[in-house]
């Protein structure tokens, strides 16, 4: 079996991975907790959770007898990082779009 | 009056973007804007950088180039393309070059799309589909079509950290 590259875009490449993020981005949660929200086995979610500590997009946390996982923000900011350049191009676009518009409009 | 927000889609593993924003404008004058190459040019530039037409043929199986340039009025880059539809006012289909690559081939098909709103405002929404997840993923963390180089900084820094975490 080829070996997977372990990436932040690579984990949140997964419909179930994002899911969890989602979950645990309102509120850290037990491996239990998180396992209810899904269908999908126990052992299959637990493997999710597992890859995504591997990115380092969620960390752990012992509190008592239970194990919290949480959302790691700095990471996630390295995702919304890489949008960046494009997102603001846009942005700034459209806002000089928006004048124009309201230039045409005013000389009609 | 409050900026509408563009919202970017941009899906893991997907050789696509989605670009969608509101404008408190009728769909007839967002189109122009998008397809007169004289009201292209003064809105398409980035911040600090000139648009200069090449050539721009605005019709169904025309064609286009153009060319950003920095205040000293110095080319920084050039795109090109062929445009496959213009239908006013609802669709403008296209494909667009980024020249300063390597090579040639890495091309995307463009798709916009203007909807009608309530209250004489419209919808757009710009639909890219690249050759390959590497083409797109290259086209959101270069920057160059603002012409200049901080995307390539940020590229830097993200394989720095793939590479960590491999």
């Amino acid at each position: 079996m080829l070996e997977t590259r372990r990436d932040i875009f690579q984990a949140i490449a997964d419909p179930t991975r994002r899911a969890i993020l989602t979950l645990i981005a309102l509120q850290a949660m037990t491996p239990n907790a998180i396992a209810e929200h899904f269908d999908s086995s126990r052992q299959a979610v637990s493997k999710h959770i597992q890859i995504l500590i591997e990115c380092k997009l969620v960390d752990q946390e012992l509190t008592g007898r239970e194990i919290y996982y949480h959302l790691n923000p700095q990471k996630m900011k390295e995702v919304a990082d890489w949008l960046e350049p494009f997102r603001e191009l846009w942005e700034g676009r459209y806002r000089k779009l928006d004048k124009l518009l309201a230039n045409l409009k005013n000389k009609k | 009056m409050m900026e509408n927000p563009t919202k970017f889609i941009v899906e893991p593993n997907k050789q696509e973007v989605f670009i969608i924003r509101e404008f408190d404008y009728p769909r007839e004058m967002v189109f122009k804007a998008h397809e007169d190459p004289e009201l292209l040019v003064q809105w398409l530039g980035p911040d600090n950088r000139k648009v200069k037409i090449d050539y721009y043929d605005s019709r169904t199986g025309g064609s286009y180039r153009y060319l950003i340039c920095n205040q000293a009025g110095k080319e920084v880059a050039a795109f090109n393309g062929v445009i496959h539809e213009v239908t006013f006012p609802e669709r403008i289909m296209q494909t667009f070059e980024y020249e300063g690559l390597p090579e040639r081939g890495h091309v995307t098909l463009d798709t916009i799309l203007f909807e009608d709103l309530p209250g004489k405002r419209c919808k757009v929404t710009i639909h890219s589909v690249f050759r390959s997840l590497s083409d797109r993923d290259g086209m959101m963390q270069s920057g160059v079509e603002t012409g200049v180089n901080e995307g390539y900084v940020k590229l830097e820094k993200l394989l720095a950290l793939m590479g960590s975490i491999a």
